[in-house]
């Protein structure tokens, strides 16, 4: 065997352990960092959120329910609920909750002062950066795929047998799945966004209001602009079309295989400026 | 491969740090040996800053830090190596001791098994087995400190860094630390101490570094720091029956530059430039005089003599 195989294969196997020690630290990341983002006072205001979407459906179903006698149908529930989901859950409760759960990923252990142990460990900081978005992730998706999920079941429950036979039988299941998945990419876009405004801005209140602004006057924006935002994407893969209104600036929409792949490529993009920013961080709490 | 001298030092090529305008440290040289080394300074003096740029937590201004020929910059290495306990007393919420240590032992890559023994050895050292199932939250502050150690040394570094760490211990949990630090020192692993007990730091320390200002004003092996002193002579306290004799015979000797009589007539205080020249001195006079001695002891041959004479009045921090 000549000398360069036999460096490969004393390589080889230590690129796999790498990959192992890599996996398992994130796995152990994600068990401190999902706990805290489920317990303590800082999930509070999460769990509100969530809340507010089901609470909301749950008293428009009962309005429903009570108007299908006056013929409420199913074609119009679709559009009830795609422009609440839109409006209200994308645009709002899955913004602002990944802006609460993701700018405190870092930001919130330095206010703690406990970013220092992460630090301490023998752990590439990219590694951490995968670790906590993955947490911040899981927390997102499970609270806000519930709250979408719970939404869904609340508001067609007030059509009675013509609801449940719509998610039995017809496309109610198809288009539930896609409202999650909308969700799920909304955490994966959000999530990345507000892990690096809070990364680099000590104050990450007023760059989040910023993007707020982006994202509200999106529809007013020429067909270039809109594209540079999270919820162009999101609002193009909306299985009930919703309109934007009548001084919205006409784009085509972006088709599936290309929104989310662009969107995931962008997520992936903003974490690498991620973990070039956090690979220059230092900790220096006092000046906080 | 044979190992280079830096592979088994800490070193530190011109290092300054900045803060903005404020300085932390400037242009510090030093290469530290295994064994105990306390740093000791007024507040401000640089002690932290040094023990951060040391582990990557901040970075020199200037210059160059390593540890073992290793750089905080790949800390998948160097943290295998190093241990920190800050002088931070804040701890992820809701972890118990237990979880606490066990959880950053997970993330140095630990199996589950190797993190919980890890856990409880970190937990016995430092006696904390009996907390170990509470929330630090409910833990008193010497408890808090007694788990950061415990933290700090559970993937067992050979390298260890400590800010601070008889702060907020009773007395017996001091001893006993002081006694862990001699045995791991014993071990050969480094200890980089910052302490303001002074004769803590004189008890325990292999060698000193003094800051003021965020200069290094003094390093070494704390007798020889203060044999160096020359514009500051060592005081020597000689208990002997005849202190008249003595005194009238140490001016034989130019680098004597003080002797006095103790009041209770039965020793003598002198002053010398020249500990060593004295000491021959002493013993000729003893010869030719008959004198009896008692004893002889250095008075200011101490971390906190040093320290008053190098950077002055108040305490250190």
């Amino acid at each position: 065997m000549s000398s360069s195989t036999e460096v490969i294969a004393e390589v080889r196997p230590s690129r796999e352990r790498q990959w192992s020690l890599w996996a398992g630290q994130i796995a152990a990341i994600m068990r401190l960092e999902v706990r805290k983002n489920f317990i303590g006072k800082r999930a509070i205001l999460i769990y509100l959120l969530a809340a507010v979407p089901i609470l909301l459906m749950a008293a428009l179903s009962a309005e429903i329910s009570w108007q299908q006698s006056r013929n409420s149908n199913i074609g119009e529930v679709n559009i009830i609920f795609a422009n609440l989901y839109e409006g209200l859950i994308l645009r709002t409760i899955v913004f602002f909750g990944c802006a609460w759960i993701f700018m405190n990923v870092f930001r919130g252990e330095v206010v703690d002062r406990s970013l220092h142990y992460y630090f301490l460990s023998p752990l590439r900081r990219e590694v951490l950066v995968c670790g906590k978005y993955l947490s911040g992730l899981v927390a997102s998706m499970v609270l806000f795929g519930i709250s979408t999920a719970g939404s869904l079941l609340f508001l067609y429950i007030g059509l009675g047998s013509a609801g449940r036979s719509y998610f039995a039988d017809g496309p109610g299941k198809s288009q539930a799945i896609a409202y999650l998945g909308i969700t799920a990419l909304g955490c994966v876009g959000y999530g990345a966004a507000f892990l690096v405004i809070g990364l680099f801005f000590r104050n990450p209140i007023i760059p989040a209001l910023v993007a707020y602004g982006w994202e509200s006057i999106n529809f007013l924006l020429p067909p270039v602009l809109k594209k540079i935002s999270v919820i162009h994407y999101l609002h193009s893969l909306s299985p009930v079309p919703v309109p934007e209104g009548p001084f919205a600036m006409v784009a085509e929409p972006t088709p599936a295989y290309l929104s989310i792949p662009g969107l995931l490529i962008v997520t992936a993009v903003v974490l690498a400026l991620a973990s070039f920013q956090i690979r220059r961080m230092e900790i220096k709490y006092g000046g906080e | 491969m044979t190992d280079k001298p830096d592979d088994h030092m800490i070193i530190f090529e011109d290092v300054s740090k900045f803060y903005g305008e404020i300085l932390g440290v400037n242009r510090v040289t030093l290469a530290i040996e295994p064994g105990i080394t306390s740093l000791v300074g007024p507040n401000g003096s640089g002690k932290t800053t040094l023990m951060n740029l040391m582990t990557g937590l901040i970075r020199p201004t200037r210059g160059s830090v390593s540890v073992l020929g290793l750089r905080a910059d790949h800390p998948e290495v160097f943290f295998r190596k190093v241990g920190y306990c800050s002088q931070f007393d804040s701890f992820p919420r809701a972890l118990t001791g237990f979880q606490f240590i066990h959880s950053y032992l997970r993330v140095h890559g630990y199996s589950k098994k190797d993190a919980q023994d890890g856990a409880w050895k970190a937990l016995h050292r430092v006696d904390l087995l009996d907390a170990a199932h509470l929330k630090i939250g409910a833990y008193s502050k010497g408890m808090r400190q007694r788990v950061r150690l415990a933290q700090s040394i559970a993937h067992e570094p050979v390298v260890m860094i400590l800010d601070e760490p008889l702060n907020g211990l009773d007395p017996m949990a001091r001893a006993e630390t002081i006694r862990l630090f001699r045995q791991l020192a014993g071990e050969g692993l480094h200890l980089i101490i910052s302490s303001h007990i002074l004769h803590e730091v004189d008890m325990m320390s292999d060698s000193v570094i003094l800051l003021n200002n965020g200069y290094v004003v003094a390093e070494g092996e704390i007798h020889g720091v203060r044999s160096e002193m020359e514009e500051h002579p060592m005081q020597i306290l000689i208990r002997c029956d005849r202190p008249g004799l003595l005194a009238a015979r140490v001016f034989e000797q130019d680098s004597v530059v003080e002797a006095k009589i103790h009041r209770d007539k039965h020793g003598l205080f002198i002053k010398t430039r020249d500990a060593d020249a004295f000491y021959l001195l002493l013993n000729t006079i003893v010869v030719e005089d008959d004198l009896t001695v008692e004893s002889v002891a250095p008075v200011d041959d101490d971390i906190n003599a040093v320290y008053q004479y190098l950077i002055g009045g108040g305490e250190a921090a």
